[in-house]
């Protein structure tokens, strides 16, 4: 059985496949009947142990335009809350007869135990700090719409790395398609090592941003942050948001990206997102023409993911 | 065949079509993804020289409306392009080489999506026989008996048969 996990897992060849297979979907959306009947008789439960309304309804609406069914589960009206176990759900969800499982956690690692535990395709919707695989194939996609490829673009990934799934994930993907990645985000926003992360790093947004093609804020993730890493959120603004000011000194063509939900005014001022180089509500159309490529891929093409 | 039977079929497959349709109104071609797209602008540009009349010339790829999806590797050649509104046309579908029958039945399908044709005919060079589905083409360059095994190539030179290579 066939897995989406990580970004590693597809490789530049898998990336390329499923970017190329994605426009073939980009076209099923723009139509007046936005639905194929590829994965009729499939169905597509999601398992989401987080929050999340755009990854969680982008996969629903993608299986559904891909004709398969779908189930949900949450896990605020479920057996969860009576101290039923991650396996002992999964196995009960599988028993069911499901084609494909879209897992989201808050521990790392949880989509890999999922996939050996259960007989099933499981697709990874962020596992913790780790990876976000379909919101860096996104990315890389729409990344790919404005600026025709990704090779030799300075992309500069701005924020809370340390806590970013999606930061992990992109990293892989840009760099796998040939971007220059620059880190930009206060010391204690970094993961402790970036050994073997193919990036640069930089303190001075002011610095990077006339040179970035993209810029790629992160959401600040007051969640996750269990420390005071901060002296105080506007002292964050002042120094690492896009705040109109600071959007001046991007270049003519330089695109913004968020992968949501926005805190506007902290990571991006309210303004700055609705500039034309924002493309942030273009990246979540997108995300249902990837997750469509996505579900395709593993369970109708009879095509391999990668190695 | 070779490339001037090529042309010669594409010109009487062109002349049939004005005929059938007493005219082009309303004539929509639509090539299936690969081989049919390269016959459909062949196709087009004949209509052009002999009734001067420019007919829309759309692709359409239908892996997603295979029968056949998780049997064998399915993915598509290419995106899709239908720009005309095809309720109310007539639509040719253009195919290289009609075997099963099975593209086309997925053809049928797909176009359904894009609007309601007035009709659907179907054109294509090679009629190789062993149907699957009950569809029949309506405009053939060439009958073609052939094993089940073999394999047709329709290319701008002319048509080949080989054997199929697994």
């Amino acid at each position: 059985m066939r897995h989406l996990l990580s970004v590693a897992d597809l490789g530049a060849d898998g990336l390329d496949e499923l970017l190329r297979l994605t426009e073939s979907f980009v076209e099923v959306s723009a139509r007046a009947i936005p639905k194929v009947p590829a994965l009729r008789g499939k169905t597509v439960v999601s398992l989401f142990y987080e929050d999340s309304t755009r990854t969680r309804l982008s996969f629903e609406t993608a299986a559904k335009r891909l004709s398969a069914d779908t189930m949900n589960f949450s896990v605020a009206s479920s057996s969860v809350k009576k101290g039923e176990s991650v396996r002992d759900t999964v196995e009960t969800v599988a028993a069911m007869g499901v084609d494909a499982m879209v897992v989201r956690h808050g521990s790392a690692g949880v989509p890999w135990q999922v996939a050996r535990w259960a007989d099933v395709a499981v697709i990874n919707a962020g596992d913790g700090w780790h990876e976000h695989p379909t919101q860096a194939l996104l990315d890389c996609f729409t990344i790919r719409e404005r600026k025709g490829s990704l090779a030799g673009l300075r992309i500069a990934i701005v924020g809370d790395v340390k806590h970013s799934r999606v930061a992990r994930s992109n990293v892989l993907a840009f760099s796998l398609l040939g971007a220059e990645v620059t880190l930009v985000a206060p010391p204690t926003l970094l993961p402790p090592s970036l050994a073997g992360w193919p990036v640069a790093v930089s303190h001075d947004l002011d610095d990077v941003l006339p040179k970035a093609d993209v810029v790629y804020l992160l959401r600040m993730q007051r969640e996750r942050q269990t420390e005071a890493l901060l002296p105080s959120l506007r002292e964050y603004t002042s120094l690492y948001g896009l705040t109109r000011d600071r959007a001046r000194l991007l270049g003519d063509d330089a695109i913004v990206m968020h992968p949501g939900p926005m805190n506007r005014g902290v990571e991006i001022a309210a303004e700055v997102a609705d500039l034309p180089g924002a493309v942030i509500t273009r990246q979540v159309a997108n995300g249902v023409a990837v997750r469509m490529a996505v579900l395709f891929m593993l369970l109708g093409s009879g095509g391999d993911l990668g190695a | 065949m070779d490339a001037e039977d090529l042309r010669r079929a594409i010109t009487r497959i062109a002349h049939e079509i004005v005929e059938h349709n007493h005219g082009l109104e309303r004539v929509v071609l639509v090539g299936l993804q690969t081989g049919g797209v390269p016959l459909a602008r062949r196709l087009a540009e004949t209509l052009r020289d002999i009734e001067a009349t420019e007919v829309p010339v759309n692709t359409l790829d239908v892996a997603f409306y295979r029968d056949d999806i998780g049997l064998r590797p399915v993915l598509p050649e290419a995106v899709t392009d239908i720009q005309s509104d095809l309720t109310g046309c007539t639509v040719v579908l253009v195919d290289d080489v009609l075997f099963t029958g099975r593209t086309v039945r997925a053809a049928l399908d797909a176009l359904n999506d894009y609007g309601r044709p007035r009709s659907v005919q179907l054109a294509v060079m090679i009629d190789r026989g062993h149907r699957e589905v009950p569809i029949r083409p309506d405009y053939v360059g060439k009958n073609l008996p052939t094993r089940r095994d073999e394999m047709v190539d329709v290319g701008q030179e002319g048509v080949e048969v080989g054997s199929m290579q697994k």
